[in-house]
């Protein structure tokens, strides 16, 4: 309560000054019969210093931000692409520091030197085809090569994974966001939305996972009414309802006898070796690791509404649009610990966040991302176990430490791609 | 009164008019730009308080806040801090109002109004009747968007865009229940407002100008106007049938912008569509809009900085090309909206290039802004001040749009505050500079009273130091990760200390700049106010401008000018000419013998 009378004294104050000042104001031009209209020498000069002074004021101001914040506080691009990226972001922001200084000094400039001066008039000067040849194709030519920089930049960016690429989904819903690996044959497993149910929250497509949708369907699950629940609700005469419930219930009935058809055919048409994709794929709800110099290809996905998949470190961002599948490549080059190191923060985490408005959760959407090193993800990977519940690096005993020693191998070579960063 | 009958369809002038048909339905073109400014006005105040309310949730989060509780009650503020879904809500409701609201609305319908007719030397619009009902669609549409404020469910909190599906289901938020309709049904009436305005403004300004006032010797302020009333006939079209759409999927269930969603535990049986239709639809609008709202300013400030620089505007055919280049090139951009949508990075390519085309009329407009201020003989009234402050504004918003623009760089940047620095800059701060330009200048046509000269000065300087120091350090703290639309930044807590820290400080910062601002526009409000009642009766024209809206008289009348319509004999910017007595001469002075036009 307090504050808000404060508040109302001030404005009320505020408000008296204004009204004392502009009728002094009103005084002082009455005796001396100043008009409005009139502006007098003094105001003239005061505000052509006010646009120096102002001038001065910004550019100290822009360059104490600098000094203070440009860094960033993001740390150097961790993806490959990026370090692309954070060179070209240089290279186009001394360009336009550069007009931003050179244009505001002139019109800051000009607006203090050219103040009307007594006796002195202005140059009458309408126009000058030459000059403004110039400034039409100076900018056109240095917008010629941001240009032609940064579509070879998109190109290289946005050209497809390489079949070496590891295929990693990222399920995106209000408000999480899922990571899923694709295993041992590195294929995603196939999904279809209409197979969603709370044992089958990201909607895998198995035999198994077709049957149970149709049996949640008929029979209903807790909370939710099957078809034959709707049918009896509606031929029971004894339940009175109104018409608008029934209608409901009617409407309701013939979504699910339609989704019922889909996934009868659905199910016709399986082909069981199908099972296998989505059987080796490895599912992390929490958190996303990824090998340091591993080439990824994310296919992003979504569950409910637009999502967009932000990774500030990396220098990467793609939307998840329900209905279709989205895609972003990209390498990480250093782990986490080594950006612990350059970021002289031992507390340092690589962060994936939803950067689209989703919903009131929003800024909440976010997953921790771990990079680790060649010995470090093995380690990982042996703790993890597939869909169907094997474990990841799913080895004969005899062959296990062979085969593993491969794999350290090929994943130090991996690394070893993006080592001299 | 028997001296003011004149031609024909001016004979009722000499009835007196009631107050209903003066101040109310009145089709007279003056009173109808008045009644746009003045619910401009009023609009404005609404969406800078609910600037300043999500200011303070940014710079204090979680902090109870009394001020808050006050304005929101505890429906939406409960102890003083506000709801997350109201924090969306605000932000939302802020930017309708600003883009559509007060610079659409308010800086076009208040200045093409005002100014077509008076510029052209017409009696009026080429419909009164029409432009009334413009008016007045404008404001039931802004009714009831400020209705949506005050309903249970809240108003719509998917951001301006409104992207489906978040503003398709109202499993997702509750902003998308009634509060969306309502949004919805306001933007189409305000569409219709703005086509019925921008017909009317081009059929004036083919059709009647008076005689000698060729296409060639129109203010710069009318080709801002015509340009902008035909990409507002050709684009808002656009966004009528999107939201059309999108209010089938939510009523009618049709699936144009819904395929293959679960939400909130219900599976929805929507297939096939494609939320990202809805999305190209509304840039398609989006992009056209960015300059239907800066071409106005951009028309207002280039005769302000001519008259008091008592110069012609320097390249006045350049002038022209630029706004007819810029118009049409806004059509063809809209997709770098759309650069990490899954779109087809091929069409990407093809927007990186047609955006970055629009920097060079841009250039060539700002050089010859400078070059017009060259070897002037400035004369700061507070327009002149605002129109200065434009130039400054569209240099330092518009170099970031070059990174913006970059398809490999917008992927890093993209929804970061660094995008909200830039547009802020670039399209706030210059159409408001502009607005407030053209008030200060044309304040003594409208009401026939001076403003004060000195508050008008200590609102500029209150106002871009305000103003950049809101959203100049926005570009660091966007550079720094920050995503817009965020409630807070505790994502970044704990393990990105420095971006974390650089977002708290600055975020500090900004408000208080914005609180800064916001007080010093009562200055602009007191001064507005205060001289229309009190101000100094202004003479017939008070800045020495050569344009014909300064040879009507003071007092306003029915039909513009008393006698005959005036005939042109000169372009507008005849300042300063060699060889004339005055340093201005009027549009209506027939050229001497062996003068040459310019």
């Amino acid at each position: 309560m307090g504050s808000k009378l404060i508040i109302l004294l001030v404005i009320i104050l505020g408000v008296i000054a204004i009204a004392q000042l502009i009728r002094v104001n009103e005084l002082t031009a009455k005796h001396s019969g100043r008009r409005e209209e009139d502006i007098p020498h003094r105001d003239n000069i005061f505000n052509a210093n006010m646009m120096l002074a102002f001038m001065i004021f910004f550019y100290a101001s822009f360059i104490w931000l600098m000094l203070k914040y440009g860094y960033t506080g993001l740390g150097p691009a961790a993806a490959t692409h990026g370090v692309e990226t954070d060179w070209l972001l240089n290279l186009n922001f001394v360009i336009i520091i550069a007009v931003f200084f050179l244009t505001n000094t002139l019109l800051f400039g000009f607006a203090w030197k050219y103040v009307k001066r007594p006796g002195v008039k202005a140059f009458y000067y309408p126009h000058n085809n030459k000059l403004e040849m110039i400034w039409t194709v100076i900018p056109a030519a240095v917008l010629a090569v941001i240009i032609i920089l940064g579509l070879r930049t998109w190109n290289d960016i946005t050209a497809p994974a390489d079949g070496e690429a590891e295929n990693v989904e990222l399920f995106s819903y209000q408000f999480g966001w899922t990571a899923r690996y694709a295993g041992m044959n590195n294929v995603l497993g196939e999904f279809d939305y209409k197979l969603t149910t709370a044992d089958n929250q990201y909607a895998l497509k198995t035999r198994d996972n077709i049957e149970l949708s149709l049996e949640k369907m008929l029979v209903g699950s807790p909370g939710e009414e099957g078809i034959k629940m709707l049918e009896d609700k509606l031929n029971d005469e004894s339940i009175i309802m109104s018409k608008t419930e029934r209608k409901k219930l009617q409407n309701e009935l013939s979504r699910k006898e339609r989704m019922v058809r889909l996934l009868e055919q659905m199910a016709l048409t399986y082909n069981d070796s199908i099972d296998d994709l989505v059987n080796d794929d490895v599912i992390l709800g929490d958190s996303l690791v990824l090998l340091v110099g591993q080439n990824y290809n994310f296919a992003m996905r979504s569950k409910d509404v637009i999502h967009s998949a932000y990774f500030p470190h990396f220098r990467a961002q793609m939307n998840t649009v329900p209905g279709m599948t989205t895609y972003f490549k990209l390498q990480p080059i250093y782990t986490t610990s080594e950006m612990k190191d350059i970021m002289k923060d031992q507390n340092f985490e690589y962060v994936l966040m939803c950067n689209k408005i989703c919903g009131g959760s929003h800024y909440k959407m976010k997953m921790a991302v771990t990079v680790l090193g060649p010995e470090d993800y093995l380690n990982w990977q042996r703790s993890k176990t597939t869909y169907d519940g094997s474990p990841w690096l799913n080895f004969d005993e005899k062959e296990r430490a062979t085969k593993e020693a491969e794999l350290l191998e090929k994943y130090k070579a991996i690394a070893e791609t993006v080592a001299n960063n | 009164m028997a001296a003011l009958a004149h031609d024909g369809h001016h004979g009722h002038d000499h009835h007196e008019e009631s107050f209903v048909s003066k101040y109310i339905f009145s089709q007279d073109h003056k009173m109808i730009g008045k009644q746009f400014l003045m619910t401009a006005v009023f609009m404005g105040i609404v969406a800078m308080m609910l600037s300043v309310f999500f200011r303070i949730q940014l710079a204090w989060p979680g902090e109870p806040s009394d001020f808050l509780n006050a304005f929101l009650g505890d429906r939406w503020a409960p102890d003083g801090i506000l709801s997350q879904d109201m924090y969306l809500g605000i932000v939302t409701i802020h930017g309708t109002i600003m883009v559509f609201f007060v610079l659409t609305g308010g800086l076009s319908g208040t200045f093409s109004n005002l100014l077509i007719p008076l510029q052209l030397g017409a009696r009026d619009m080429a419909s009164g009747l029409l432009n009334m009902f413009s008016y007045w669609l404008f404001f039931i549409s802004s009714i009831l968007m400020l209705a949506s404020l005050f309903i249970e469910t809240g108003p719509a909190m998917a951001g301006w865009t409104i992207y489906p599906p978040l503003s398709a289901l109202p499993q997702s938020i509750s902003g998308s229940g009634l509060g969306m309709t309502l949004w919805l049904v306001s933007m189409a009436i305000f569409i219709a407002s703005s086509l019925i305005g921008s017909l009317n403004y081009i059929v004036t300004i083919l059709n009647l100008r008076t005689k000698g006032m060729n296409m060639t010797r129109m203010p710069l302020t009318i080709w801002a106007f015509l340009v902008t009333a035909i990409l507002g006939v050709l684009s808002f079209p656009v966004l009528l049938s999107a939201a059309l759409l999108l209010l089938m999927d939510r009523s009618m269930g049709t699936s144009f912008y819904l395929s293959d969603i679960v939400v909130g535990g219900e599976m929805l049986d929507n297939v096939g569509g494609s939320p990202i239709l809805f999305q190209h639809l509304f840039w398609f609008l989006g992009h056209p809009e960015v300059y239907i709202v800066l071409l106005p300013a951009l028309g207002l400030s280039s005769e302000i900085i001519s008259t008091n620089s008592r110069k012609p505007i320097f390249g006045y055919r350049a002038m022209i090309g630029s706004i007819l280049a810029i118009g049409f090139l806004s059509f063809i951009v809209w997709g770098h909206h759309m650069f990490v949508t899954g779109m087809n990075p091929f069409l990407g390519s093809v927007f990186v290039f047609t955006t970055l085309l629009i920097a060079i009329p841009s250039a060539v407009k700002v050089f010859n802004y400078l070059t017009t201020l060259w070897k002037g003989s400035i004369v700061y009234t507070p327009a002149m001040l605002f129109a200065i402050g434009l130039v400054s504004t569209f240099i330092t918003g518009g170099v970031t749009g070059i990174i913006l623009a970059d398809s490999a760089l917008d992927i890093a940047v993209h929804d970061t505050y660094f995008v909200v620095a830039h547009f802020h800059i670039v399209m706030g701060m210059s159409a408001i500079f502009g607005m407030f330009a053209g008030v200060y200048h044309w304040f003594p046509k409208m009401f026939g009273k001076m403003m004060n000269n000195r508050l008008g000065y200590v609102h500029f300087w209150v106002t871009i130091v305000g103003a950049y120091g809101v959203f100049f350090p926005m570009h660091f703290v966007g550079l720094a990760g920050a995503p817009r639309r965020y409630y807070d930044y505790s994502v970044y807590e704990g393990f990105n200390a420095d971006s974390f820290d650089m977002m708290l400080d600055l975020n500090v910062i900004i408000s208080f700049f914005a609180i800064l601002s916001a007080l010093g526009q009562g200055i602009f409000l007191f001064n507005f106010f205060y001289s229309i009642f009190r101000g100094q009766v202004a003479p017939q024209n008070p800045w020495r401008s050569t344009t014909l809206e300064w040879t009507t008289p003071v007092k306003h009348m029915h039909g513009n000018w008393p006698g005959a319509l005036p005939t042109v004999y000169r372009w507008p910017y005849d300042y300063s000419k060699p060889g004339m007595e005055d340093d201005f001469v009027p549009q209506t002075t027939p050229l001497m013998e062996g003068e040459e036009e310019h």
